[in-house]
């Protein structure tokens, strides 16, 4: 069928702020889904609460709704808009469930508003752990086996039938599932049965076999309206059962199944998803096999775009979301063209002949107490994927981009390795297990004894193991003495050069580092080429411009002789720095393009719009680290790059740049690097009259309490350069000092840290501006409702200030086109202020693009992205209408994570712990989105 | 991932084309068509394809042997390809059910290979160029002779292969004996080196125990199979296709009778066509490639069916000979690949040689009469020229959704249809196992109508 014409409207809803198991990967895939449906024609509507989404720009949808995600906000649209269809599988569980609901409330009927892209039955049968079991059943497709009892006794026998423990325990009837869970022990096992039969209203519990411990894998499906099905990506987990998958470093594609197995799973992939309606859009299945047989049993059945959708995307490049857009108006598959190679047809099943990883990224620092075990619900923050030719590749990519100062996979000299401590991490599912294995294998653990502990497919186990195998052999060369083959051996591993220096370090006489190791390599010819993604292994030719590094042979992708520019992204998203930074690169890319450059985006996070392949005119999914970063530019010899936009990631990497002659657009690396030491921006202050609070920098508990002494408590206490406010916190006495600067001498060895005084009950605002040379623009000035001392992460934020006299705010205005001019800024220039009375002190400054940058754009209706990049590129900020399209105020809500981190309390301070915000518009301050927040305001501040 | 003490190997291309890795398998010389496959997963059944004979195999995805080799996963009664080709090859493997690891399987089939290689420059190198004649060496260093040799190397065009492999004498195979149906080359060396050296290799208590099973000739049924740590009430709760034919075949020993006689014309018939058709009640005879019609017809058989191959059909006179008759004789008849380009030949139709063919399992192709796409398995370097295809002798039931090949075709003069793909997949996907049943109703069909007339 070709696409619809009897509809003409369409509302998007998208996801709302980021959470945990909720992030930008909806963004991603909502930006797909506007772009793909207004390319045919429809006009889309769309309503999402976070501003910091591409989604929410004006060039992507024709009427954006920035509102609060509730039945109400969509009736209100609704009324306005008149759409036609409603498409609810682009903005995960949040759309979803908003969309069953008016469904069962009968609006959708009543308006004549048609549901696309889904089966709401479809939906309700797969959320309902019964429903779903009897369709499983029906259809013949295997669960884990089960039966209720009624007494302890019944539930020995059970035991006995499904062949001893550990079984599940699910009490009938509770909320949420309480009592439930699984019982390893006799023990615990009475313990629990009693107490559920107890728990349930009916005095029933059902038991259940356990699959923990079996091999997990995903299927990512997707169906057309005259029922053709096809697999884009197969998913094994290299963690098994029992870890959720959000938490689960994953493979593309399955790498231990035979193809009878691997067909096992397909067909009962498609005959699940055909089970479930018959809408056409997306799907993803889970499945767990039993290690040693043929038996599968379904887990559990999306029929959604999700997160697993936006990485099959980009492992494979096959674009899952917009391609499912359009099924949903009515195209079928064969009428739709392959994107990628746009010969052949979109009608297949990707072929990959590259390795992809996933690993999530965890945030557990920021929450003392947090129980880090991995289990069946998700903890991580964000994820990095990563390509290589070969599984121990692309796994040591995977750890290069985590961005936590890690060379790769271990060998990066960061651990001391403990037998005890080894055994005890591996005893459970912690977020480092694979660091862990290696570990082990590093004490001569077998592989069988890791499996056994694990469960981990020994192949993967393996696979380290030869990762461990070459580091041991390399230990004991030297650089003079490694040969060619070897080296190249080294690299097709993934082992980076500072991996490659650390280990034939440890015995050569003396340090090698990674400069000499690079050298070494290149004068041998090795070095890095890029390949293609192109979902059909070669077997086509293809032009889109989507490549990974590896140490094969070919090079693939050819240089151009156009004027080039390269923009670095800001890696996988975590608590201080998520989707906002994504947005400002892909600003970046569509505003270098439009001053004539060819843009290269660099980035390995699969949940962003940046790593889409195309919205570069170049993408490079590699880890934004300066090995990789270098290959690339060595390789495409770009005339700058922008890094201002990519956070602190990129940030990191201006020293490097600048130490090898690569220019930076806008800001001189010696001002951004000016403005994080701080005694040199203390100067600069001095000199330019503007007053900051007392401080001092230690490296020692003496040297701290001195400085605390001197300039009166309370202090806050911080490492240098860290974003997020990672470590700091504030201390009332001497002894909190001494206890707070002992924690940081561990997690921040080497790092020198500020003592600044802190301003009590002082009011903190964020300014954030552009300067081009001549001007200053402001793009927003952000008010605080709490005290200063919380992150302005945390904050939550009013645009423009509701409480501050003129006077203070013409003071801000004059110290911040001070300071930009005193660092030389061409661009983005942030400004955090405290203010106590008429007193304006500079609390720090960011020349570069912040996280309210987004919020600020949205709030004003001004591209202040595109401004900012422009400007760093050199335009002029009088080339640009700057007029503000706010009308009251906008007022900035963050989200946090507690909810799944029960046991952790609720506390703000320094250090940032909000996952996401939310937009909302005041017309005036009785509105309960200003009343609430300003009520609470000082309630949770500690330290 | 390289052993400590890798041997060296050559890749030498016709058009002087020369890559250095290191040798896996037997050591010696092949030489044969350099073709690549994009499948993911199925390696071993792609080995042991007797349409791939005499070729050298490229994968294109990089971790070849990862689950080891299995008996059940042989498609015919040796490894057929003569070279292997792989980026990085894996020495160990995981798969309880596995007998043994790809190396020593591939060194007791005497496959030369070749591993660390850039395969995807090769692939894009055939893709530009069109498939090519190499030779693999791990015995000679001579990369200058190894070309020369890939020149000489006789091209596939005109080359009668189905001769090669078929069979040396007629075999039956009825629905109550389908028990353990696969030809089991992977086991073949079990007694003397290939236990020894699973059991080197295993991690696992219960490979080990596989490959006992398999030495004491006990076929590896589900049971077998199982972890020591199998829930007891395993058995008869599985989904899986391959359980069931186990099932069928121990609890249906006796008493399913074959329904239908069907007369396979064996010129490299892959096992899982044997398995769907007997699945489906027949009882199939494969005949020899070159026996003569007489002796089929002696068996009475209610159907034809011509089967996949290697090599060129056009040379194959003798095929065409006995599908002229076949179709005289007004039975169904079903071709598959080879068989598929044999019947187009007998109804005048062109085959010409492609430029790369298609060898993989994620090849779309759209029944036209259905408007249904089926995801289908391939591995064809020869197809039929659709301008030579007249409307009045066949039509045209399937098309390839890439590039627009010719896929199926009902013929309009007999009664017969055939398709270019491989709708028994192994390895591939399952979406057009269909084909069988129509053609086990054009059998019923024509029975009944017989048996009215």
């Amino acid at each position: 069928m070709p696409k619809r014409t009897d509809i003409q409207t369409i509302l998007l809803i998208g996801s709302g702020p980021i959470v945990i198991g909720q992030a930008c990967e909806f963004d991603y895939s909502g930006t797909q889904a506007c772009r793909s449906l207004r390319e045919e024609g429809y006009r889309v509507v769309l309503i999402n609460s976070n501003p910091a989404t591409i989604m929410t720009d004006p060039i992507m949808a024709d009427a954006i709704y920035l509102k609060p995600l509730t039945t109400q906000s969509i009736k209100e649209i609704v009324e306005i808009e008149k759409p036609d269809a409603v498409l609810p599988t682009m903005g995960g569980q949040t759309a979803l469930n908003l969309a069953r609901d008016l469904h069962h409330e009968g609006y959708w009927e009543k308006m004549k508003i048609e549901i696309i892209g889904v089966d709401i039955d479809a939906i309700d049968i797969t959320e309902n752990r019964q429903q779903f079991r009897d369709l499983m059943e029906k259809i013949g497709i295997d669960q884990c086996r089960s039966r209720t009892a009624k007494s302890l006794l019944d539930a020995k026998e059970i035991v006995l039938e499904l062949g001893g423990l550990p079984v599940v325990i699910r009490p009938s009837f509770t909320l949420g599932g309480s009592g439930g869970g699984i019982v390893w022990n006799e023990e615990q096992f009475e313990k629990k049965v009693l107490r559920g039969l107890e728990l349930s209203p009916i005095h029933e519990i059902l038991i259940e076999e356990s699959i923990y411990g079996w091999k997990e894998f995903e299927l990512e499906l997707l169906r057309d309206n005259s029922n053709n099905v096809v697999i884009i990506c197969s998913i094994e987990n290299f963690d098994p059962m029992g870890v959720h998958t959000g938490d689960s470093v994953t493979v593309a594609p399955t790498q231990t199944l035979t193809d009878k197995q691997f067909q096992l799973l397909r067909d009962a992939a498609i005959k699940m998803m055909r089970s479930i309606g018959t809408f056409a859009g997306g799907c993803n299945v889970q499945f767990g096999i039993e290690p040693g047989t043929d038996r599968l049993v379904a887990v559990e059945i999306n029929p959604r775009v999700s997160r697993s959708s936006a990485l099959a995307s980009k492992a494979t490049g096959y674009p899952i979301a917009k391609i499912a857009a359009k099924l949903a108006v009515g195209y079928n598959l064969d009428e739709l063209e392959n994107q990628i190679t746009k010969t052949t047809s979109a009608c297949f099943e990707p072929s990959i002949d590259y390795v992809v990883v996933k690993v999530p990224r965890f945030n557990f620092e920021k929450f003392p107490g947090v129980d880090e075990e991995l289990t069946t619900q998700m903890k991580a923050v964000g994820e990095v994927m990563s390509i290589g030719r070969t599984f121990p590749e692309a796994l040591n990519k995977a750890w290069q981009s985590l961005e936590i100062g890690r060379g790769g996979l271990g060998a990066d000299g960061y651990e001391d390795i403990d037998r005890e401590e080894v055994r005890k991490r591996l005893l459970k599912a912690y977020w480092d297990r694979s660091l862990q294995i290696r570990n082990a294998f590093k004490l001569g653990t077998s592989a069988e004894e890791i499996h056994d502990i694990t469960k981990i497919d020994p192949w993967f186990l393996e696979q380290i193991h030869y990762l461990v195998r070459l580091e041991n052999r390399t230990e004991g060369q030297t650089l003079n003495a490694i040969d060619e083959k070897d080296m190249r051996e080294l690299k097709q591993a993934g082992f980076s050069d500072r991996q490659i220096a650390w280990l034939l370090s440890q015995s050569d006489v003396e340090r090698i580092s990674e400069k000499q190791v690079r050298k070494k390599r290149l004068e041998m010819g090795i070095k890095a080429i890029f390949k293609m993604v192109d979902t059909c292994a070669g077997e086509f030719p293809a032009s889109t411009p989507y490549y990974y590094s590896c140490y094969d042979d070919e090079n693939e992708s050819v240089v151009t002789d156009r004027k080039k520019v390269m923009i670095l992204g800001s890696g996988p998203n975590r608590i201080g720095q998520g989707i906002e930074f994504d947005y400002s690169c892909v600003h970046a890319v569509l505003a270098a393009k439009e001053m004539g450059y060819e843009t290269i985006m660099v980035n390995c996070n699969p949940e962003t719009v940046s790593t889409d392949f195309d919205i570069a005119d170049k993408l490079y999914f590699e880890p934004v680290f300066w090995e990789h970063v270098f290959n690339i530019i060595e390789h495409e010899k770009p005339e700058g790059i922008i890094l201002q936009v990519g956070g602190q990631t990129a940030l990191k990497l201006a020293k490097q740049l600048t130490e090898n002659n690569i220019r930076i657009f806008g800001t001189p690396f010696e001002m951004m690097d000016l403005a994080e030491d701080r005694g040199k921006f203390s100067k600069t202050l001095i000199n330019l009259g503007i007053p900051f609070p007392a401080y001092g920098t230690a490296f020692t508990t003496k040297e701290a309490s001195q400085i605390a002494k001197r300039i009166a408590y309370p202090v806050l206490l911080r490492p240098s350069y860290v974003l997020g406010g990672q470590g700091m916190c504030i201390a009332v006495k001497e002894s909190e000092l001494e206890d707070h600067v002992r924690t940081l001498l561990k997690t921040h060895p080497e790092n020198e840290f500020l003592i600044d005084h802190f301003l009590e009950n002082a009011i903190e605002v964020d300014f954030d501006s552009i300067y081009d040379g001549e001007q200053l623009h402001i793009c927003g000035i952000m008010q605080h409702l709490e005290p200063a001392g919380v992150h302005s992460g945390d904050s939550t934020a009013v645009l423009p200030p509701y409480s501050l006299d003129d006077h203070v705010i013409e003071k801000m205005k004059e110290y911040q086109e001070k300071i930009a001019k005193a660092l030389n800024v061409r661009g983005f220039i942030n400004v955090q202020y405290a203010v106590q009375g008429s007193d304006v002190f500079v609390i720090e400054a960011n020349p570069r693009a912040t996280r309210t940058i987004p919020f600020v754009a949205k709030a004003t209706g001004r591209p202040e992205a595109d401004i900012g990049v422009k400007v760093m590129l050199g335009a002029k900020l009088s080339e640009f209408d700057r007029t503000s399209k706010l009308k009251n105020f906008a007022i900035k809500e963050p989200i946090f994570p507690f909810d799944k981190f029960p046991e952790v309390k609720k506390e703000l301070g320094p250090e940032m712990k909000s996952t996401g915000e939310t937009i909302y518009f005041l017309e005036n301050f009785e509105d309960e989105h200003f009343r609430k927040p300003f009520e609470f305001k000082n309630l949770y501040l500690s330290k | 991932m390289p052993s400590s003490k890798n041997e060296k190997a050559i890749l030498a291309l016709a058009d002087g084309t020369v890559v250095h890795g290191i040798a896996i398998g037997h050591k010696g010389t092949a030489g044969g068509e350099l073709c690549f496959n994009t499948s993911m997963t199925g390696y071993q059944e792609i080995f042991t394809d007797p349409s791939y004979h005499g070729q050298l195999m490229m994968m294109t995805y990089p971790h070849i042997g990862n689950y080891g080799v299995s008996a059940r996963d042989d498609e015919a009664h040796k490894v057929m390809i003569s070279g292997l080709i792989v980026r990085a090859f894996s020495y160990h493997y995981s798969n309880l059910m596995a007998d043994g690891n790809l190396n020593d399987y591939l060194k007791r089939n005497k496959v030369i290979g070749i591993t660390g290689i850039d395969t995807r420059k090769l692939v894009r190198h055939i893709r530009e160029k069109g498939v090519i004649n190499a030779i693999i060496s791990s015995d000679n260093n001579d990369a200058k002779d190894l070309v020369k040799q890939a020149r000489q190397w006789p091209s596939m065009v005109g080359l009668e292969l189905a001769s090669k492999v078929t069979l040396e004498d007629p075999r039956t195979y009825k629905p109550g004996e389908l028990e353990w149906n696969h030809p089991s080359i992977s086991q073949l060396a079990s007694h003397t080196d290939g236990q020894a050296s699973a059991r080197k290799f295993t991690t696992h208590t219960a490979t080990s125990r596989a490959a006992e099973a398999a030495t004491a000739g006990v076929p590896s049924t589900v049971s077998s199979r199982s972890g020591k740590n199998q829930p007891v009430e395993h058995e008869g709760k599985q989904n899986g296709g391959i359980k069931e034919n186990e099932e069928q075949g121990k609890s249906g020993k006796d008493e399913r009778r074959a329904l239908y006689k069907v007369a396979a014309l064996d010129y490299g018939i892959k096992q899982n066509i044997i398995n769907n058709l007997v699945q489906r009640g027949c009882m199939l005879r494969l005949f020899p490639a070159k026996t003569d019609f007489e002796t089929i017809m002696k068996w009475e058989p209610d159907a034809f069916f011509f089967s996949n191959g290697p090599g060129d059909p056009n040379p194959m006179v003798y095929a065409i000979d006995t599908i002229t008759k076949a179709k005289e004789s007004g039975k169904p008849i079903f071709g598959i690949c080879l068989g598929h380009q044999l019947l187009a030949l007998s109804e005048g139709m062109q085959v010409t040689k492609m430029f790369v063919g298609h060898r993989g399992a994620n090849q779309p192709v759209k029944n036209l009469h259905h408007d249904h796409v089926e995801i289908t398995t391939q591995n064809h370097g020869f197809a039929i020229d659709s301008d030579s295809v007249s409307p009045d002798i066949a039509e045209v039931t399937h098309r390839n959704l890439n590039d627009g090949t010719l896929e199926g075709l009902n013929f309009k003069r007999f009664n017969g249809f055939s398709v270019q793909y491989h709708p028994e997949a192994s390895p591939g996907p399952h979406d057009s196992s269909y084909l069988f049943d129509e053609f086990i109703n054009r059998i019923k069909t024509h029975k009944a109508q017989k048996g009215l007339s």
